[in-house]
């Protein structure tokens, strides 16, 4: 059983009661709220008489459902449109804070939580979303929940759960140039599978995690879960102080002396246990894309699809099904793959490091005939300061869609959607079966800078042929 | 058998019905409910549109849409079922459906959790006995089981399966307390404490507005 890691310190702090069954009640610090997981729980709280404990620890934004296109009320989608008035309805009867489109604040639930601030180290953090394990790259707990659970939230600002083990995961060495934190994820999920992580959580450690800004962490927490595991966190750092320091709605003052010593004491100690340990070498990762109907289908860009033959017999049957939903053969490269459409977005990869490093590529070079190729910023904030800092102009000069915030075609909730058998790069998450919002559509999983490249060729593409071979792809070569 | 329209309630003693058998790993939410059917802030109509990109595809030969299936309660999977997305829609649409029971390898957690708050077990087994499981109720299609939570069983006329529900999760069920909301703010002396002992809840607290 571990103990003394952040995981088990967070949890002792935050237990209110151990429950008959072997649950403990744990007290949850943030609740974020959005429009798709909500309302059931808005309306099974009041089917019991009950109110809402914590509104002043409660945060609603808009995100699923809105268009990318034209956000003018009524949505043109009656249904979408429905569903925001119902937020707005159950925040305002509720007195919860609301940020909804033209706030400046809305955006992605996991997006907007970290920029304002209010994602902070030691906090548990619960939202109806599984990609809520996004805030652990502060050194929060956080873990997406059902809508029954959203209910008891509401009702008693605590959750009934189960403590999960813990394992580390060292991510020894330096990323190599244009290698990110997408494909360090990606290559995570690809060796330990997308069930490995089911009863646990994962704490990412080690020089590569360390390396990492903020953003980029928040893109390997974030994917935690497409490992299995509902929780994926790293240790409070100066990074993660120095990025808090100029949020909003951080400590500020003497309280952030305060806030940051006991932030510091919450990192796992160092003679900390884990249930399970694993160590992998960040210089032997590539630029890694997703060719199956799961996350944890993947291979380095350069690597041909794996042939039937070498595969585990237990990995067989979903395999053969990728390869028929994909159109794929067995054996053969990824490298070269005609792609349709360009997503650059989602809590994954829609912040703005993100779209730097899509921007770098796209700069200077044009969108291949044939291919759409479209951009959504995490955030209005993030919007914002992509135009401040220009990156917009350097989108639609190159050919590419500069649309409103939102999760968008990530899970095609809203109007972005493929169309029948289309092929996306996208910076998304999943790469499910109708996952893109067309029920034979298909989708490989690759980092910003990929689809970029992707984007610019019209195929899947090894980006680091399209940049001079610095850190991360910090210059780029002008075509 | 279960009726579709009443709902589990109380304590869970025993699931009758037939079975459904469901082959394949990694099964995600997605596919259980496509994200589309998401737009709603009801789960009424979810039951229709259960695994419905799934079933198009299949064109009437999907396990859901086969005619000696229609009446199932019980419905037994294979490894990590209900992975990917946290939606409670999944549940609610197998649940709506007239699933009441879920057999299988394994189970993603948030699925699993998200069930037991609906009041439906998910039990496990080896994959030896899933797979004897599955092809057992495909050449007896007919037949009438019953999974006993207590027991840990799943039979039929002469036919008996030991499956495994997790203890914690079992005793919710037999006591009917798999409904944690009232357990929760029954708390609330204990919860207000907790408010007050967290320091970013107190000294370094910052206002959300």
């Amino acid at each position: 059983m571990s103990s003394g890691t952040l995981y088990d310190k967070v949890w002792d702090l935050h237990r209110v009661a151990e429950l008959p069954g072997g649950a403990t009640q744990l007290l949850v610090g943030l609740h974020l709220i959005h429009e798709v997981t909500s309302p059931q729980a808005f309306a099974a709280l009041e089917d019991k008489g009950l109110r809402v404990l914590c509104p002043q620890r409660t945060l609603a934004t808009v995100d699923h459902i809105v268009p990318t296109v034209n956000q003018e009320r009524p949505f043109a989608d009656s249904l979408a449109e429905e569903m925001l008035s119902t937020l707005e309805k159950n925040c305002k009867k509720h007195d919860i804070t609301l940020y909804s489109l033209g706030s400046g604040n809305q955006g992605i639930v996991h997006v907007i939580a970290p920029e304002l601030g209010l994602t902070q180290p030691g906090m548990t953090i619960a939202c109806g979303d599984s990609h809520t394990s996004t805030h652990g790259a502060f050194g929060a707990i956080a873990f997406g929940i059902g809508t029954s659970q959203v209910r008891d939230v509401l009702a008693s600002q605590s959750l009934a759960i189960k403590k999960l083990k813990v394992r580390r995961i060292w991510i020894e060495g330096h990323l190599n140039s244009g290698v990110y934190a997408k494909d360090l994820i990606l290559h995570v999920i690809r060796i330990l599978g997308v069930k490995g992580g089911v009863g646990y959580a994962y704490e990412f450690a080690g020089p590569a995690i360390e390396d990492l800004s903020m953003e980029e962490r928040m893109t390997i927490c974030n994917m935690a879960i497409e490992g299995g595991a509902r929780c994926g966190y790293i240790n409070p750092d100066e990074i993660t102080f120095e990025y808090l320091k100029r949020c909003p709605k951080a400590p500020s003052g003497k309280a952030w002396d305060r806030a940051v010593s006991w932030w510091e004491s919450l990192a796992s100690d160092p003679d900390c246990s884990f249930d399970d340990d694993i160590h992998i070498d960040a210089s032997e990762i590539a630029p890694t894309i997703t060719w199956g109907i799961t996350p944890g289908q993947a291979i380095a860009i350069h690597e041909c699809m794996p042939s039937l033959e070498s595969l585990e017999q237990n990995e067989l049957p979903i395999a053969k099904e990728a390869f028929l939903y994909m159109d794929l053969k067995p054996g053969t490269a990824i490298k070269g793959l005609p792609i349709d459409v360009c997503f650059i977005g989602s809590c994954t990869n829609g912040r703005l490091s993100d779209l730097h490093a899509a921007a770098q590529i796209a700069k200077g070079r044009q969108v291949a005939k044939g291919i759409k190729a479209f951009v959504v910023p995490g955030s209005e904030k993030v919007a914002k300061e992509a135009v401040q800092q220009g990156l917009d102009k350097i989108f639609i000069e190159a050919g590419f869609e500069w649309r409103q915030p939102g999760c968008s075609m990530c899970l095609a909730m809203n109007p972005d959607k493929l169309e029948g058998r289309q092929i996306s790069a996208s910076s998304s998450n999943r790469n499910f079966k109708g996952r893109q919002g067309s029920a034979s559509g298909r989708t490989l999983l690759m980092s910003p800078a990929m689809v970029a490249a992707a984007a610019i060729t019209g195929k899947v593409t090894d980006v680091r042929e399209l940049f001079i071979n610095t850190h991360r792809g910090q210059q780029i070569q002008t075509p | 058998m279960t009726s579709k329209d009443s709902f589990p309630q109380g304590s869970i003693l025993e699931i009758n019905g037939k079975c459904i058998v469901l082959k394949g790993d990694d099964i995600d939410t997605d596919r259980i409910i496509p994200a589309r059917f998401l737009k709603c802030v009801n789960f009424n109509e979810l039951g229709e549109h259960l695994f419905q990109d799934d079933r198009q595809e299949l064109k009437g030969e999907h396990p859901f849409d086969l005619k000696e299936n229609r009446e199932s309660s019980i419905l037994i999977v294979n490894d990590n079922f209900g992975c990917g997305s946290s939606r409670e829609h999944a549940p609610q649409a197998l649940m709506r459906w007239g699933i009441r029971a879920i057999v299988g390898q394994s189970f993603a957690e948030i699925f699993y959790g998200n069930c037991l708050a609906l009041g439906i077990p998910c039990a496990t087994a080896s994959i030896d006995i899933i797979n004897d499981l599955q092809n057992h109720i495909q050449s007896n299609q007919s037949s009438s089981w019953t999974l006993k939570i207590q027991k840990e069983t799943l039979s039929s006329a002469g036919t008996l399966y030991q499956i495994n529900i997790e203890p914690g999760s079992l005793e919710m069920l037999i006591t009917g307390r798999w409904d944690a909301t009232s357990q929760l703010i029954s708390k609330s002396e204990k919860i207000r404490q907790k408010l007050e002992s967290l320091p970013y809840l107190t000294e370094f607290h910052k206002e959300i507005k």
